[in-house]
């Protein structure tokens, strides 16, 4: 039954493209899979090592810029972007790891709000690189060239929808992979208890860095996606709003969990929208709040693991 | 594979935890650390297992000096300790807290865990056979999927030596393993503490039931106020009349 079910799942997500004419509709689905891979980035953070991450806006940014800097100053290919709007981000992940040795809950918090506040400043002010509050229009969009064919662009939202689709994929299977190994279960033992952990001979300041950094170049990846796909980046991509949001999604979608980010950031990404759609901005908010506090209330745990639970119950 | 610790001296401000203690834990023994409550038993683990460094003094392991070592480091050298208070992953089941305690016998990175699946699930069968190996030497075979916090407080206490075991101790480190327990399941850990041993692996205990220790160990070791005050065969020490006075206070029987 449920193989059915995510197997008719599937077709959905793969054919949306072909029967969302909408493209207002499209534009939120490909933002709904970028969202989805910063969401399960967070959530590795978050969700398994137990540290809040409320810098995570700053790798999306960092990884937005380097691409569109790389691409519009150097004229580099935007494939060579994206990769290092991920490696770039992760490099500063793991500088976040190394400096957080010690530093934990509340600490851990300050160090990555701190960072983030620094980056953005940078951003506004560094006009000879960054162009400051203007930002960098241009970024150009992604192109396939096969050898032998004709360069196919993903400048269209169909075609995009596909490099996000194919990358919120890789972003979940990258986290399955970790999480199914020896490397998971480190993780996970320093959110359920870190002395322990040490005492068994899991090296915490090696897996938190290690955690920061996949999860920094993932987010980072996020903002190169979210670059080409906009084509302009300014320092609007570091909005604390973009962290906030994140948040959001992981707790609500269920964290330590990887269907709940997912579906935190599908979720949290269509139901602005359709609220949007459905009353005046006055009442958006306001409805959205009473919304989000309404899933924390009753489930408070999260979406994804009180549908299990409820799931196996029944 | 002896411990060593010398002239351990650890001072908290004023306050002397631990004052030019010296002793040494041999292979293949059981050997117990005794003393009032505040005695030092505990901060003396802590230096071993580098969980506190000592104001001076050094610890070494097979002639390797491991003074100042993190925590983890000393677990991979095969010193495993576990604690007073009851202390397992909270939030795992029983089988995926012993699996957590096989870390150090795994050996698939993050590289590895990315790109190679057949080596992955290799390794995920191999520990997972350890750990049901584990589970039963404890006896907590029944209640393998069940989560940590529905166990029985003695049963917890059980997961955490299954959980220590899966470190693959040379030297294990039991923080009074018996606290708190009936008479039945002190026998239990006990006989488990014996069948350890026939393991190969060194126990060094720290317990506060005379009983207890006096049946399973080699050699005691008193310690009061911070300072070694005997050092020698169960039978010995209880005749000590300094551990007499000092321990169970004057005019009262050693065994009581």
């Amino acid at each position: 039954m449920s193989r059915i079910a995510l197997g008719l799942g599937l077709i959905v997500i793969v054919t949306a493209p072909l029967w969302v004419w909408n493209p207002y509709h499209l534009h939120t689905l490909i933002m709904a899979g970028i969202f989805a891979v910063l969401a399960l980035s967070l959530n590795l953070l978050l969700g398994y090592t137990g540290q809040l991450s409320l810098g995570h806006a700053a790798f999306f940014g960092i990884g937005a810029y380097a691409t569109a800097l790389l691409t519009v100053k150097l004229e580099w290919s935007p494939w060579i972007g994206l990769l290092a709007s991920a490696v770039l981000p992760a490099a500063a992940g793991f500088v976040i790891g190394r400096l957080a040795l010690k530093l934990r809950g509340a600490y851990f918090v300050l160090l990555t709000i701190s960072f983030a506040g620094c980056v953005s400043l940078v951003s506004v002010n560094w006009m000879d690189l960054t162009n400051g509050p203007l930002g960098i229009p241009g970024v150009p969009s992604v192109e396939i060239a096969l050898p032998g064919l004709a360069a196919v662009s993903l400048r269209t939202k169909a075609a995009y929808y596909y490099l996000v689709l194919g990358s919120v994929a890789l972003s979940y299977l990258v986290c399955l992979a970790l999480i199914r190994s020896r490397v998971g279960r480190a993780l996970v033992a320093l959110r359920e208890n870190e002395t322990l952990a040490a005492a068994v001979g899991i090296d915490a300041t090696h897996y938190l860095v290690l955690a920061a950094l996949i999860s920094a170049g993932m987010a980072g990846f996020a903002g190169g996606l979210y670059a080409h796909y906009t084509r302009f980046v300014s320092p609007e991509v570091f909005l604390f709003t973009y962290t906030v949001t994140m948040v959001i999604m992981v707790v609500a979608g269920g964290k330590g969990t990887l269907a709940g980010p997912v579906v935190g950031a599908v979720l949290f990404t269509v139901l602005p929208e359709a609220l949007r759609a459905a009353t005046s901005w006055q009442w958006q908010m306001l409805l959205y709040g009473v919304l989000l506090i309404g899933v924390l209330f009753f489930m408070p745990e999260g979406i994804v693991p009180a549908m299990r639970r409820r799931w196996r119950a029944s | 594979m002896t411990l060593e610790a010398r002239e351990l001296t650890v001072r908290f401000g004023g306050v002397a935890a631990l004052t030019g203690v010296s002793f040494v834990v041999a292979p293949g023994t059981v050997t117990s650390l005794i003393g009032p409550n505040g005695a030092g038993k505990t901060t003396a683990f802590n230096v071993i297992t580098g969980f506190q460094r000592p104001t001076q003094g050094t610890v070494s392991h097979d002639g390797q000096p491991i003074t100042g070592w993190r925590p983890h480091r000393i677990a991979a050298r095969g010193l495993v300790r576990t604690f007073q208070k009851t202390s397992v992953f909270p939030g795992l089941t029983v089988r995926e807290n012993v699996l957590t305690g096989l870390h150090l016998r795994g050996r698939v990175g993050v590289v590895a865990a990315l790109l190679t699946r057949g080596r992955v699930r290799e390794e995920e069968r191999r520990l997972g056979a350890e750990a049901d190996r584990v589970i039963d030497f404890v006896g907590l075979g029944a209640r393998r999927h069940d989560a940590a916090p529905a166990l029985s407080y003695g049963d917890q206490r059980l997961l955490e030596l299954a959980v220590a075991l899966a470190a693959k101790p040379r030297l294990l480190l039991l923080d009074e393993p018996a606290s708190g327990m009936t008479a039945s399941e002190k026998r239990a850990v006990a006989a488990l503490i014996s069948k350890i041993r026939e393991e190969g692996i060194t126990v060094f205990l720290v317990e506060h039931d005379m009983r207890l220790v006096m049946g399973i160990s080699d050699r005691v070791l008193v310690l009061n106020y911070g300072r070694l005050i005997a050092d020698g065969d169960p039978a010995a020490v209880q005749r000590d009349p300094e551990v007499i006075r000092a321990y169970l206070g004057s005019g009262a029987h050693a065994d009581a």
